[in-house]
């Protein structure tokens, strides 16, 4: 499958003993939500870091929209239009709602080796940024310091981030965690609207998200693809239950 | 009016009016105390811009601060002596202008802080402190085993420099003028601070990972920020020489970083204006104990660690008000 947004094939890599990813191969295809769920340790978190290349893998290539990114440095795959959100909550603490989202936007704009006009009268920065806050529904904090945020409100802010620089490919890891029944609804029909129109990658515990927002489901087990199948026929696999009972290999 | 504005405008009236307060209080030699003030505090303002917004604690500072005032010093020196710069090629010779030394003194400390900062930026947390620290102290045993330029004794200046129609041995005539590089430079950080390369400096400061991961790439920006504070240090070492009339490798010494790093906690780091205050307290204190002990930091120290574990943001916090990063 050549057209796809995301493809990561033979993808190894190994913490000492620990084989993290092995040989791990799926794809994204474009519009797609694609989630990776597993046991803990399955290597979800880290198969995230290499493809937003926080990790470089041991060995394996990452094809993203067809050109192989396995050696470039973070920065360029995000400017490339791939965005990754955080499990633990990943702000900037002391900076407002609106400057988190308008230093996303602020990255997609060129260099920012402007030195002269004030960044927070910009704009071509603040505009973009209060759109993004009002699709998760946080415009009515633009002006708050993210240290005075809920929990569930900081998890929707790194979502308007992400979503604020339009990318074409979103990595989630764990978009609902440590979130409540109701915020995890909230947050779910955030997500809802971007099937179709952006690859997503979603790592995540909550299986009632996950079956309801896949399209593609693969299982991870040690680092590895256990199978791969829609919602459906992963919810059924009788392999899928005994990897999440703990007794498999 | 906030308490904001106040503040800086009575630091302002307070700046321009010192030279005629010291006259009228009948001690003019304090006229060159506050010269000395301010050419610290740009030095520490400069040191603020990375270490208070970057979150890069940089221990060499005064490094630059040295080799600003060491530009001044040799081409005064060699202006003197009526000769070639030996170490240049052609026929370069020494001169004692300001619009040539000071600005060749910030290049000079720019390219300096290029070098040092794209090999101690790859380092981070106590590794940058500890490079940044060797780097300067080795600048320090370079200039003591040069005995052409003074070596451990360092250089007289024979003459300050010369600008224009201005007498810079008048003292307030040169109060002024290291007031205007003070303001100006001061100007110049503020807007940076706030300016769209300002936002990427102080995002690597708080999650320099998500910075990465969004789109930018850091080093490039925290290098910048980095050559900019080594070249306000090289501005305030060019005044520095000026002011004592002499250049030595002393300036570049150690202590000499921790001063300007204290200068800056003490008035309040990532306030750009905090960095004034803490070096006109920490100057006027040595000026005033030291009449009292040699050992002045017995009181300095007690007095630093009171003010840091009070006043988060130093002097300039508990002046203005708690409230963070709020411009």
């Amino acid at each position: 499958m050549t057209d796809a947004v995301l493809e990561v094939r033979d993808l190894s890599k190994a913490f000492g003993a620990v084989q993290a990813s092995d040989r791990l191969s799926f794809s994204v295809a474009p519009g797609q939500v694609h989630a990776l769920i597993g046991p803990n340790g399955a290597g979800k978190s880290t198969a995230i870091a290499q493809i937003s290349g926080e990790l470089s893998p041991d060995s394996g290539q990452i094809m993203f929209e067809g050109r192989d990114i396995t050696s470039l440095p973070t920065y360029q795959r995000a400017r490339g239009g791939m965005q990754r959100s955080y499990q633990i909550t990943s702000l900037f603490q002391d900076l407002t709602v609106e400057d988190n989202v308008a230093m996303a936007i602020q990255a997609q704009q060129g260099h920012s080796f402007r030195f002269w006009g004030a960044a927070r009268k910009a704009s071509v920065l603040r505009e973009p940024a209060n759109d993004a806050l009002a699709r998760v529904g946080l415009q009515a904090k633009a002006a708050h310091v993210v240290t005075a945020l809920s929990h569930g409100e900081q998890r929707q802010l790194e979502i308007a981030m992400v979503l604020a620089t339009k990318p074409r490919l979103l990595l989630l890891d764990e978009p609902m965690a440590g979130m409540g029944q109701s915020e995890s609804r909230a947050m779910m029909e955030i997500l809802r609207p971007l099937k179709g129109s952006v690859g997503v990658l979603l790592v995540e515990h909550d299986m009632d998200v996950v079956f309801s927002l896949a399209d593609v489901v693969s299982v991870l087990v040690k680092g590895t693809v256990l199978m791969t199948g829609t919602p459906d026929e992963v919810r059924r696999d009788s392999r899928v239950r005994s990897a999440y009972l703990g007794d498999e290999g | 009016m906030s308490r904001r504005t106040l503040v800086h405008l009575i630091g302002l009236a307070v700046l321009l009016c010192l030279p005629v307060l010291a006259d009228l209080s009948g001690e003019p030699f304090l006229v060159n105390v506050s010269s000395r003030v301010l050419i610290y505090a740009l030095a520490a303002v400069s040191l603020d811009l990375i270490l208070g917004y970057g979150a890069m604690v940089s221990f060499g500072h005064g490094a630059f601060f040295g080799i600003g005032a060491y530009v001044v010093g040799i081409l005064t020196h060699h202006a003197f002596n009526a000769e070639d710069i030996p170490f240049l090629p052609g026929d370069w010779v020494g001169t004692t202008m300001a619009l040539v030394q000071w600005p060749l003194a910030i290049i000079v400390s720019g390219v300096f802080a290029l070098v040092i900062g794209a090999l101690s930026l790859r380092t981070r947390g106590v590794y940058f402190i500890m490079i940044t620290l060797a780097f300067a102290q080795m600048l320090y045993y370079f200039m003591i085993s040069l005995p052409n330029y003074g070596g451990e004794d360092g250089l007289n200046l024979w003459e300050r420099s010369t600008l224009g129609p201005l007498d810079l041995y008048d003292e307030w005539t040169f109060y002024y003028v290291c007031l205007i590089a003070l303001l100006g430079f001061l100007f110049l950080t503020r807007r940076i601070v706030t300016s769209r390369f300002g936002m990427v400096i102080r995002g690597c400061q708080q999650n320099e990972t998500r910075m990465r991961a969004l789109g930018f790439p850091t080093y490039r920006y925290k290098l910048t920020a980095f050559v900019i504070a080594g070249m306000g240090a090289g501005l305030a070492g060019a005044l520095a020489a000026n002011h004592t009339e002499f250049v030595g490798p002393g300036l570049m010494h150690w202590t000499r970083s921790g001063e300007i790093m204290v200068m800056v906690i003490l008035g309040g780091m990532g306030t750009l204006f905090g960095p004034v205050l803490g070096a006109a307290t920490l100057l006027v204190m040595e000026e005033v104990l030291i009449h009292y002990t040699e050992h002045w930091m017995v009181i300095l120290g007690p007095f630093l660690l009171f003010v840091v574990l009070f006043a988060r943001r130093g002097i300039y916090g508990w002046l203005v008000g708690g409230e963070k990063h709020d411009d």
